[in-house]
């Protein structure tokens, strides 16, 4: 028998809470957890429907039309050389993203608490998982969207991509860190206050209003009251949507600071909600 | 040296009453107004006793009080008491569901838990892709998952039906097919609450049997809630009794047993719902017991039915017949003892009466008593169903085998002689 020393122990199960005791070595250990929620997310979304996969396609699809319709033709926005259509898809297919990420994550707590109040895991995975399976959705729709991109390349509107494109990627993670980390934060603030799932169901659709997904920020500066127009500058939502048309479509503004700035707050947003969401998942079985 | 896999130090666990919601808040900035000007939170009172069935004073109770003990490597301990006595609550702690609310627990090990067979089936998905999913949910690798993968199905007998959603199961199946990946787990230690309390007859005893090898034969540390006394028994090597949330016993299985039996509340109460006759001299109690007063009662070991009667006339030992009528849970008559069939002197003022066996020889289960009192032929006392005990496996025929409980009630001893040709 080996001898082990007092207070050899491989780990202590108390109520101290250090303000970031992130356990990294742990989540690795449940990789296989990740994926595998990842492939349970995919295979069972559309089981027994019809069409299948094809609703991935089907909603922005619609989605573009109807904006094109109203906020284009009706709203007479313009969208310079860029096609209306198009200029909204690539918009609705970034918010999206967003869109799922932040209501998938924000109901963590409460959705899986019969899971989480029988059995233990780093709690963290089932977010990651969320936005990583919606990154497949993601994917699909930029697909469609490059689709029409090439379209409309063929019949000669002249429309380009951005030097910048290489970016696409940042922006994606970006995009992943927000919605993540404001779905922690409120996924922890539910286990206790339910009030925000009602106002997260009504918040996003406004959100998508101030987040400049179906304009351009420049008719907004010269459309909007200033006060607005600064909110909606300094959304670090719009400067995503803004920077990913510009750097799939060539249209709009894009400067350095706007790309460092939501980079900084996106990443301070994800670790926030990440020391919210560990102080949260101690207690949340008792609370929810 | 020290072989102690965990160690709890001073646990305390503390819950709120109640709805949750309305004056959290409140609450919450009273605690935060205490806790920044240094003071103890208000909230935390200690020294209510939590007994579920007394209203108390305050919003708050502990479900846990100061709770310490200590877990050898290898050990089997077995965690009895009341229905909300907080063994669940500690099982919580221990597979690190919820926090303690102070104190902590120390361990050397991985622990699993098993609080629920199950957890996180997706109906959608098929038996196969669940095993994976609850394989990984209980903390085991893809690849030790497949290892395990053909003695998974095989032990669950749903080979059948592995590539048909899970939704298409019978909740037995899904229950087989959830202990079979749970078994195959491989944690330091292992922590169950209740679950073998699923299935059929055959399944749960193969159920034990599994977690007798993993205790027994694999050496691996288990901390086991149960309400099922034997199967406690056959598991466990050490118990922990535990009352209003504190450890009132830590010691030897088969004593902390007989401990926990001997209360008031846990032994079957006399029915007295359906009862007729004149009254004259009525049944007071029934008490039926196994080996010891304490112990329940056991096939192949002494059994003890004591019937105590409410006599005030004081009426003579000869002029009074009992009846016991003893019927299986399906209702068929099982066995007829009466004082009639024995040739007994008679007593003045008679006040109980006990029937007893060496050697008791009905099979495992649960049976009522029917008492039926005459006095002078008329009938004084009849109580359809009064009582009803259980009687646990004591391995009857002493080698470990048994006759199938919807078999045979009534277990012979006889003798068996093979005679092969001369």
């Amino acid at each position: 028998m080996i001898t082990q020393k007092e207070d050899d122990w491989l780990y202590t199960i108390s109520s101290k809470r250090k303000l970031i005791d992130f356990n990294f070595k742990e989540i690795w250990q449940y990789r296989d957890l990740l994926l595998l929620f990842v492939k349970r997310d995919i295979i069972t979304l559309y089981k027994q429907t019809i069409l299948g996969p094809l609703w991935y396609i089907i909603q922005p699809l619609f989605t573009s039309v109807i904006f094109t319709l109203i906020f284009n033709k009706l709203g007479n926005i313009n969208t310079g050389i860029v096609p209306a259509f198009l200029f909204n898809l690539a918009g609705i297919s970034a918010w999206n993203y967003f869109k799922e990420c932040l209501t998938g994550t924000s109901s963590t707590f409460t959705k899986n608490q019969s899971i989480f109040g029988k059995v233990y895991f780093p709690r963290v995975i089932m977010p990651m998982s969320i936005t990583i399976s919606n990154l497949l959705k993601f994917g699909i729709q930029i697909l469609i969207f490059l689709g029409f991109y090439l379209y409309y390349l063929a019949i000669g509107k002249g429309i380009e991509m951005n030097i910048l494109a290489f970016l696409f990627p940042v922006y994606v993670v970006m995009m992943a860190l927000l919605g993540l980390g404001l779905g922690m934060i409120i996924s922890s603030l539910t286990t206790k206050y339910r009030d925000l799932t009602v106002l997260v169901s009504f918040g996003v659709q406004l959100l998508m209003y101030v987040s400049a997904v179906p304009y351009p920020l420049a008719e907004a500066k010269l459309k909007f009251p200033a006060l607005v127009a600064t909110l909606v500058e300094y959304n670090p939502l719009t400067q995503i949507i803004e920077g990913f048309r510009y750097m799939l479509l060539n249209t709009g503004a894009f400067s350095w600071f706007g790309f460092a700035y939501t980079l900084v707050l996106s990443l301070f947003i994800f670790l926030f909600g990440l020391v919210i969401f560990n102080r949260t998942e101690k207690q949340f079985i008792d609370t929810v | 040296m020290s072989n102690i896999i965990l160690r709890a130090e001073a646990i305390n666990k503390q819950y709120r009453l109640g709805v949750i919601g309305t004056g959290t808040i409140n609450n919450d900035l009273k605690r935060w107004w205490f806790k920044i000007r240094g003071k103890n939170d208000p909230f935390l009172k200690i020294g209510e006793t939590n007994d579920r069935s007394k209203k108390g004073k305050s919003d708050y109770v502990w479900a846990l009080k100061d709770i310490n003990f200590e877990v050898k490597k290898g050990e089997v301990l077995g965690i009895i008491g009341k229905n909300g006595a907080g063994k669940s609550t500690l099982l919580k702690i221990l597979s690190r569901v919820t926090a303690p609310t102070t104190g902590q627990i120390k361990t050397r090990g991985r622990i699993a838990s098993l609080l629920e067979v199950g957890t996180g089936f997706h109906p959608e998905m098929t038996g196969r892709e669940n095993i994976y999913l609850n394989g990984a949910i209980l903390g085991m690798t893809k690849a030790e998952i497949k290892q395990k993968e053909a003695e998974i199905i095989n032990f669950s007998g749903c080979e059948r039906y592995i590539d048909t959603p899970v939704k298409r199961y019978s909740s037995g199946m899904k229950v087989r097919l959830a202990f079979a990946v749970a078994a195959h787990l491989e944690p330091d230690i292992l922590v169950i609450d209740e679950v073998l309390a699923v299935g059929d007859a055959e399944f749960q005893k193969k159920a034990i049997g599994k977690m007798q090898d993993i205790s027994k034969g694999e050496g691996r540390t288990v901390l086991f809630v149960s309400h099922n006394m034997a199967a406690v028994r056959s598991l466990c090597t050490r118990g922990m009794l535990i009352e209003n949330g504190e450890i009132s016993r830590i010691g030897n299985i088969d004593s902390i047993i007989e401990n926990y039996l001997d209360r008031d509340s846990v032994r079957n109460k006399l029915n007295t719902g359906n009862r007729s006759g004149s009254g004259l001299v009525k049944v007071k109690d029934i008490i039926v017991t196994g080996n010891t007063n304490l112990m329940p009662p056991e096939n192949g070991k002494p059994f003890k039915i004591i019937i105590k009667l409410d006599n005030i006339r004081q009426i003579n030992s000869s002029q009074l017949r009992l009846d016991l009528k003893i019927n299986d849970y399906m209702g068929q008559r099982v066995a007829w003892l009466s004082n009639y069939l024995a040739d007994v002197d008679s007593v003045d003022n008679i006040q109980s009466i006990i029937f007893s066996m060496t050697n008791l020889n009905i099979n495992e289960g649960t049976y009522y008593i029917t008492t039926d009192l005459y006095v002078d032929k008329v009938r004084s006392d009849f109580l359809q169903n009064a009582i009803s005990f259980d009687v646990i496996n004591g391995d009857f025929y002493g080698n470990g085998r048994n006759i199938p409980i919807q078999e045979s009630r009534i277990l012979l001893n006889f003798n068996t002689q093979i005679v092969g040709k001369s």
